[in-house]
């Protein structure tokens, strides 16, 4: 079993010629990303990927792979998901790698794939780069978890190439990438065969997977590639994508670590190892504001929001994998209000008409969403000299707790303005929770006379004690207090059972509604991470230990 | 409203240097005042000759005056700090005590100083109108010092929660005075803090049986590995035995009384004679001892193990003894009731931890028998006062819910029922005692059903003019 201890460093640095699983080809609007797992590149050592089987370093690469499409080629209008290998699309996670890892790794892996196949939906309904999945072999498992993330499924028709889920039959787990939910939610697949379906290890092909909705088309192997380049060009033709866009480049991260801490241009994080927690700082912009769109093409990644958001994503996914024992977050901004929102407002004008200002938007709100789902205490620090103002207020929304100092502390000088917050209409829906609601919208939920009020307040800088009255503050202690109370919170905090916790903070964090994204995280997450940690999983004699032993997996009856 | 910190409130914890602490005593003092002013002692003095504490040297602590007792300096003090003091005990035994409250153990720490805290002024509240009745000036001024200190012992625990527990701290602080002894809709915490306390019997016998208890626990916290707390604690108990003593002499002389009026009428019957008869003495002792049995908690606790283990509350004089401290492996019997018989069961150490300051408390208590034994001893009367058995009357832990008389047997209900007037006080018996209660407050008088005492307050006479009336 791999521990935390001898778990190796988890980079998420990639680009298209340092891939060692996927081939994109960018032919005009058409992309093609072709699955081409090399069985000894596993991220750790112990076991290979075969049958085009992968791990977590396959999907950083598909990861880094959507947000390139993304950014850099925004002439692409449809993306053809598919694979280099014959008659074998993916045969899903690679089981070796989830019976040898630990419970941390598989919940981290799991979660990380997830939020990818989420990307991919947004990319489809967000970008007008409308994803399809070209099945010219099997997609067991994660596989076809990976293609249910499209919005069509083409399946060749060639009499043994199917569609599965045999998870609960070989390994005693769920399909734990969405497939489940996306098989009922998004597919409109009957529950009875839906169940039918999962229990069957074989899976489904030809003309009943169509029948059942498990794919939506099945195409015989002679007129496949025609067939799949005429869905491809169909879908492109619906993009709203703008002719003769040109992309940016998204260039490596500066990145400094430190055994202290992570340093970013825009983003810092200071681990306090002995506390159980690490001090998030977000800079806010330098420099001037964008007059023109066209000045924020040419500073490219190199404007203060996308800069910002690439570098905060890569520290969620590193402080996420590599940091398990830093179970408190605290967050911070610093800088101008002004600028802040200056910004922002450069997004808000042309984030409707504009594809790169529009990317960014939404690139904004899946790192948000990731602070979400983050199974770590957040606790926002709202002190003078901060900006939490408008998207950057959504930080502070997306925090567990949020305390504001009332005033300044003693010692500083008294110059300058105490702590602020700035509503802005980005807070009322420009970046909406996986519950499909504003993070305001949740806080203060089924109590839509605040939010109304809230509305009215946009703009105005509002203070420490304005901020405990309008409910956006957890507490405003002053000067006097602020260090014992935060102190005090802290160390209570770090001494509570951190799976309490997380079950605690995922619950309190949605509100409301479901949505299927929303399901996927609160439903078959949890549940698959409890079936994770049982014997009849994991145990010596379960099913996901004594796959492909040989040996059949030795059950407790007991349903629970 | 500003306040000159150093003279209005006699303090070794810099609170002239301390704004957060200042803040919090500005608006916490006048409620304080208020409460005191509509809570304390109901009769109304000109000034009373009070000791004061103003430092926590020997002479510092001892100083004594007439005061208005609303001008009364309740101070702030800790025993002082020794930097080299080391957790004695639980799983952080060695390591350094702590200056600040973890914040892992503030919930526990703060509940803890709140029930402490939640005393203080409910004694006062209970014995608000017993200076209408006070048997001598000196008496008065006894339970007016008693009053006074249980102020600053309520001070101690509020310096506590303001100094270190923040807003939630100060909120604590404020419901401390919002809680009343006896009030339907906000009582004490705990329940034997809202009775009255309807008579002077009864006052001395909650000195010396209930204050005891507070003596003890004050023991356990100060083994604490807060330190402030443990400081705070060790200053408390100095205060607290002169409580103790009012009640030890203050039964003396009832007992005194009751044996000279015995002899002198012949008879054990006093009560028509304005004494209290010693079957009353015992039987309030009854009731005091036992109810004050009940406040150490369930004699099997896994509070109080979790406290030891986190090293918030140690054992009576817990570096003095001989173990490791730590109590994971070790046993203790602890009196029990099983099949129908009074029996002693073998648990672990840890869980037994209430069981054990209650046994301190016991031996603790008996030495007051002996020494009332031996005042009828010198008077020539036979008749001997005793303790009841642990499980007497018990309402809280292992023998609640059985019924086990004074001297040890476990009964049935019936039959203990039979007894009740036998052993505890009858409604006939607190009458006798009520009506006995006239003020008298003319200097080297004393009332009829108890002895004057051998010595006055700070070498000064008994008739000495303790108390000023407006």
């Amino acid at each position: 079993m791999s521990t935390t201890t001898d778990q190796p460093e988890v980079s998420f640095d990639t680009e298209p010629s340092a891939y060692r699983h996927w081939k994109i080809d960018v032919d005009g609007e058409i992309a093609q990303l072709r699955l081409d797992i090399d069985e000894a590149g596993g991220i750790v050592p112990g076991y290979e990927l075969k049958m085009n089987s992968y791990d977590l370093g396959v999907d950083i690469e598909l990861y880094d792979a959507t947000q390139r499409l993304r950014f850099e080629h925004p002439e692409v209008r449809a993306v053809v998901l598919t694979s280099a290998k014959d008659r074998n699309f993916c045969a899903g996670a690679n089981i070796r790698m989830l019976a040898q890892s630990s419970h941390p790794w598989k919940v981290n892996f799991c979660k990380f794939t997830n939020e990818t196949r989420n990307g991919i939906e947004d990319a489809t309904a967000n970008s007008g780069q409308t994803w399809i999945a070209a099945l010219n072999g099997t997609a067991a498992g994660g596989g076809y978890e990976m293609a249910l993330a499209c919005e069509q499924i083409l399946l060749i028709d060639d009499n043994s190439s199917a569609v599965s889920l045999p998870e609960v039959p070989l390994l005693g787990v769920l399909p734990g990438t969405g497939g489940l939910t996306r098989v009922i939610d998004k597919r409109r697949v009957r529950k009875d065969r839906a169940d039918v379906f999962a229990t069957r290890s074989e899976g489904v092909r030809g003309k009943q997977a169509v029948e059942w909705r498990l794919v939506d088309e099945v195409i015989p192997k002679r007129q496949w590639d025609e067939a799949v380049a005429e869905r491809a060009a169909a879908a492109a033709g619906r993009s709203t994508r703008p002719a003769g866009a040109q992309g940016i480049t998204l260039p490596p991260l500066q990145r400094e670590v430190t055994a202290d801490g992570i340093r970013y241009q825009h983003v810092e994080a200071r681990f306090e190892r002995e506390q159980g927690l690490v001090e998030i700082t977000v800079f806010g912009p330098e420099g001037d504001v964008p007059d023109t769109v066209e000045r924020v093409h040419e500073l490219g990644a190199g404007f203060w929001p996308l800069a910002m958001t690439r570098e905060l994503d890569d520290l969620i996914l590193r402080l996420r994998t590599n940091e398990l024992e830093l179970g408190t977050w605290i967050v911070r901004t610093k800088g101008d209000v002004e600028d802040a929102l200056a910004f922002e407002r450069v997004i808000a004008e042309h984030s409707r008409d504009d594809w790169l200002v529009n990317e960014i938007r939404h690139y904004f709100k899946r790192v948000l969403k990731r602070l979400d789902v983050t199974s770590r205490s957040l606790i926002a620090l709202i002190e003078p000299g901060s900006c939490f103002a408008g998207a950057l207020l959504e930080l502070a929304l997306a925090c567990d707790r949020q305390y504001m100092l009332e005033g300044f502390m003693e010692e500083d000088s008294q110059e300058g303005e105490p702590a602020q917050l700035v509503l802005s209409e980005s807070n009322f829906g420009a970046f909406p929770m996986s519950n499909g609601l504003s993070r305001l919208g949740s806080r203060f939920y089924g109590d839509d006379d605040t939010v109304a009020k809230l509305r009215q307040e946009t703009g105005r800088r509002i203070e420490a004690v304005e901020a405990m009255e309008l409910g956006l503050v957890t507490d405003a202690p002053d000067d006097i207090d602020w260090e014992d109370e935060i102190r005090i919170m802290l160390e209570e905090r770090a001494s509570l059972s951190p799976d309490a916790l997380t079950g605690m903070e995922a619950n309190h964090r949605f509100v409301g509604p479901e949505t299927m994204e929303s399901r996927i995280f609160s439903r078959l997450t949890a549940w698959q991470n409890w079936i994770f940690v049982r014997p009849n999983a994991s145990g010596p004699d379960g099913a996901l230990r004594r796959y492909g032993t040989g040996r059949k997996a030795d059950f407790d009856r007991k349903r629970v | 409203m500003s306040i000159d910190y150093s003279e209005k409130i006699p303090n070794n914890v810099d609170l002239a240097g301390d704004r957060k602490l200042q803040r919090a005593l500005e608006s916490w003092q006048p409620n304080f005042l208020t409460w005191w002013k509509t809570m304390g002692p109901a009769v109304p003095t000109e000034d009373v000759y009070l000791r004061t504490a103003v430092a926590v040297g020997r002479e510092g602590w001892a100083h004594f005056d007439h005061v208005a007792m609303e001008e009364y300096r309740w101070g702030v003090f800790l025993a002082e700090r020794n930097s080299d003091r080391r957790i004695a005990f639980g799983e952080q035994k060695g390591e350094p005590v702590w200056q600040q409250v973890p914040g892992e153990y503030r919930a526990d720490l703060q509940r803890l100083i709140v029930i402490q805290g939640d005393t203080e002024p409910a004694s006062v509240e209970q014995q608000r109108r017993l200076g209408e009745t006070a048997p001598s000036l000196y008496d008065l001024r006894n339970l007016f010092q008693v009053n006074v200190e249980e102020g600053r012992h309520l001070w101690a625990m509020v310096y506590l929660l303001h100094a270190y527990f923040g807003r939630n701290g100060r909120e604590e602080a404020e419901a401390l005075l919002q809680r009343n002894s006896g009030d339907l809709d906000s009582p004490r915490i705990l329940g034997a803090f809202n009775e009255e306390t309807p008579d002077w019997l009864s006052f001395f016998m909650f000195t010396y049986f209930t204050d005891r208890d507070g003596k003890y626990q004050l023991g356990t916290l100060k083994e604490s590995a807060f330190d402030p707390l443990s400081r705070t604690c060790e200053f408390m108990l100095k205060e607290e035995a002169h409580h103790m003593f009012v009640g030890t002499t203050g039964v003396d002389r009832v007992v005194a009384r009751a044996a000279e009026l015995m002899r002198e009428h012949d008879t054990d019957e006093i009560a028509p004679h304005g004494g209290i008869p010693l079957d009353v003495v015992q039987k309030y002792i009854n009731f005091h001892y036992s109810v004050s049995l009940d406040l150490f908690g369930s004699e099997q606790s896994t509070n109080a193990a979790n406290y030891f283990t986190a090293g918030l509350k140690g054992r009576w004089q817990e570096e003095r003894r001989k173990d490791d401290h730590v109590l994971t492996d070790d046993a203790a019997r602890i009196q029990l009731v099983r099949d129908g018989q009074l029996t002693s069961d073998e648990v672990p150490a840890l869980l037994a931890l209430n069981h054990d300051l209650q046994s301190e408390y016991v031996s603790d208590c008996e030495s007051g028998l002996k020494r009332w034994n031996r005042v009828l001893e010198k008077a020539g009367v036979g008749r001997r006062l005793t303790l009841p058995h642990v499980g007497f009357n018990r309402h809280v832990g292992v023998f609640s819910g059985h019924h086990i008389t004074p001297s040890g047997q476990l009964v049935g209900e019936d039959a203990w029922e039979a007894k009740r007037d036998a052993w505890l006080p009858t409604e006939a018996d607190k009458t006798h005692v009520r009506t006995l209660m006239r003020p008298v407050y003319e200097p080297g008088k004393i009332a009829g059903w108890i002895a004057p005492p051998t010595h006055g307050i700070n070498d000064k006479p008994f008739d000495y003019e303790y108390v000023h009336f407006p």
